[in-house]
């Protein structure tokens, strides 16, 4: 197995909500993400699923530092992400980037397409000339979809799909090794949806990248993914290679996540069993004793309640966050 | 660009002649005359003076005859300085309160552009608070209030700055701060306010994923955004720091355009009230329209054509 490109060990991020005021306000720590682990190998995508709320955007911001509190060690190639100094950090960014959610409100409206995109290029190679600038701007417009005329146009001007094109085209035009992908697709229609998620398969085959592919749409991660990652809470409830993440689901939290996909057949949607999740997603202000997802959970007994169960092997590439993960459903 | 300039310029005539129109006729509304004296002036020498200011024409007449010098240039003569007209007058005021409030703009918008951005990069902390704080003083405290503690702080107590008085440049350092240190305030905290919220934006926080360094982010994706709403206020607070303010003249003693304006009003000088007032909503439109064209430079979103 190749040395993984990212390390990541127990990383939490806790938000302190409430400060202390004039008459002595209670203080709250949301735990938003709390003692994520995980590897991810070069040119392999993870997904990253769960419900809003449950720390996936967090989790990709923490890992890319653009988010202050951070505890746990993120290792890039044997650094820990952490201890580089605001200087060197913004050099690693060559290496990694993010691309966000909201495609139009990610870009600065005062920049023409070829600025933004030009951009990163300009800040870490000064010494490249004008017209190579302009000249590398227009081949990766070429490379991402859109017509190399349109570097003088503004955000606004571009269609929500286009948008997440520049949003793309500036992400990788320093050939970084990660991307974290944040919902890239949630805003858009479906249609677009499939050429943004080919276009990143296509990138990720032609420049090996590393996918962060983050969303709540659990067919979109099946079709990029190789690996898996369900989240609840702020915590890892099962993570595994796609194909035995979806053939058979162990946590019963990810089994809840399955039977809600449509199936687009009438007959097989109406047959197929449900596991319906009672009530809401708790506080994480106040999260459940033990294991998160007890409060929501049909196999619930005593022993969820009294403790976190740990994250364990079951399968080749299959860990499960649950005490149990081995039993059947109960009808 | 340029068309709608001019455009916009040919609009501004049906404005600028309302406010013509409408001031002349509020001015004449109003009880008494310019000729009301304490002391009651022969009825033949007022008849004279009716007659020679050509009050006693029907009032569209009057009216026709005003727009008609108004068009060559001509604010009529002033019916209170008998020898000088109010273009005169204009002529000898208007430059020193320009001079004044040009000074105090540019002075309020360096402090308060630079204490809005130091606020509200170090937001919750007591720089912020400092800022914020100060400049809430500076909305509160109205400057007939600060002018004269200056006076007494700096021209008295210190004596390092005459009290009034024209002619020097350091005549000029009490005046420019009464008038600047409002302004400082109202562009302080609209500066911290816009200044947060696209810090907070997601193409600033896309601009720091790139790995841009701090100063970058700041100076091209942050400020130049943050920047309209201020652009949006100053045009017309400019146009009324130019025009002249009553209390800051009277209190330094300065030679003015401001104190026209009231004396005018008190003593129904008609022609002098009309003339500030018109060069007043003139400068305003002006000023609303130089706003409106920085407004494009700054934001592409925004086109004229």
């Amino acid at each position: 197995m190749t040395a993984p490109l990212l390390s990541v060990n127990d990383l939490k991020v806790h938000f302190e909500i409430g400060r202390r005021g004039l008459f002595g306000g209670a203080r709250h720590v949301l735990k938003a993400v709390d003692g994520v682990s995980f590897d991810l190998r070069p040119g392999e995508t993870l997904g990253l699923v769960g419900e809003s709320g449950c720390g996936k955007s967090t989790l990709g911001r923490a890992i890319l530092r653009l988010l202050p509190l951070q505890s746990g060690r993120t290792v890039w190639l044997g650094r820990d992400l952490a201890r580089l100094a605001p200087r060197e950090m913004r050099e690693m960014r060559r290496e990694m980037q993010i691309i966000f959610q909201d495609p139009l409100a990610s870009l600065n409206p005062r920049m023409t397409a070829g600025e933004i995109i030009a951009e990163p290029l300009v800040t870490f190679r000064p010494e490249l000339k004008r017209a190579e600038v302009k000249q590398r701007v227009q081949a990766m417009m070429a490379k991402v979809g859109l017509l190399p005329n349109q570097i003088n146009r503004y955000p606004h001007e571009f269609s929500g799909g286009q948008c997440q094109r520049i949003g793309i085209a500036r992400a990788i035009i320093n050939e970084p090794r990660l991307i974290v992908c944040d919902e890239p697709v949630s805003a858009l229609d479906v249609s677009i949806q499939a050429q943004i998620i080919n276009l990143l398969m296509d990138l990720q085959a032609e420049m090996g990248l590393s996918l962060i592919f983050i969303s709540h749409n659990l067919a979109v991660v099946r079709h990029i993914s190789h690996r898996v990652m369900v989240l609840y809470l702020g915590k890892v409830m099962e993570i595994a290679d796609r194909d035995s993440l979806y053939a058979n689901p162990l946590h019963p939290y990810t089994q809840a996540l399955n039977s809600a996909v449509p199936v687009p057949d009438p007959d097989i949607e109406r047959a197929k069993p449900r596991v319906v999740l009672k009530g809401d997603l708790p506080s994480p202000l106040n999260p459940p004793s033990g294991c998160p997802f007890r409060t929501r959970c049909p196999r619930a007994t005593q022993v969820c309640a009294e403790c976190m169960p740990a994250l364990e092997r079951a399968g080749a590439d299959h860990m499960v966050a649950c005490h149990h993960a081995a039993m059947p459903d109960r009808p | 660009m340029l068309s709608y300039f001019i455009r916009r310029l040919a609009g501004a005539i049906p404005t600028l002649f309302l406010i013509i129109a409408v001031s002349f006729v509020l001015v004449r509304l109003a009880p008494g005359g310019p000729f009301d004296k304490e002391r009651k002036v022969p009825a033949t020498v007022e008849a004279k003076l009716i007659e020679k200011y050509h009050l006693d024409e029907p009032l569209p007449q009057q009216f026709a005859r005003y727009v008609a010098g108004l068009a060559q240039g001509d604010f009529g003569p002033s019916f209170k300085y008998p020898d000088r007209s109010v273009s005169e007058l204009i002529g000898i005021g208007f430059p020193v309160s320009l001079t004044l409030g040009l000074s105090a703009i540019a002075l309020a918008l360096a402090a308060g552009i630079g204490l809005g951005i130091w606020a509200a990069l170090r937001q919750n902390t007591w720089i912020d608070y400092l800022c914020v704080g100060t400049a809430m003083l500076g909305i509160a405290i109205p400057n007939y209030v600060f002018a004269p503690l200056m006076t007494l702080v700096f021209g008295l107590m210190l004596g390092w700055l005459p009290v009034n008085g024209w002619g020097e440049p350091r005549h000029m350092v009490l005046p420019i701060l009464a008038l600047a240190i409002p302004q400082v305030a109202t562009i302080t905290r609209l500066t911290r306010a816009s200044m947060l919220e696209v810090l907070n934006s997601n193409f600033v926080r896309t601009a720091r994923a790139k790995g841009l360094p701090e100063m970058v982010t700041l100076l091209r994706h942050t400020i130049r955004a943050a920047l309209l709403p201020v652009v949006s206020y100053l045009g017309p607070a400019v146009a009324n720091i130019v025009t002249g303010s009553v209390i800051i003249e009277e209190i330094f003693r300065i030679p003015g355009i401001g104190r026209y304006f009231v004396q005018g009003a008190i003593n129904r000088d008609y022609t002098m009230v009309l003339g500030v007032t018109i060069l007043f909503g003139a400068l305003i439109i002006l000023c609303n329209l130089i706003a409106d064209l920085c407004y494009s430079l700054l934001d592409p979103k925004v086109r004229y054509d």
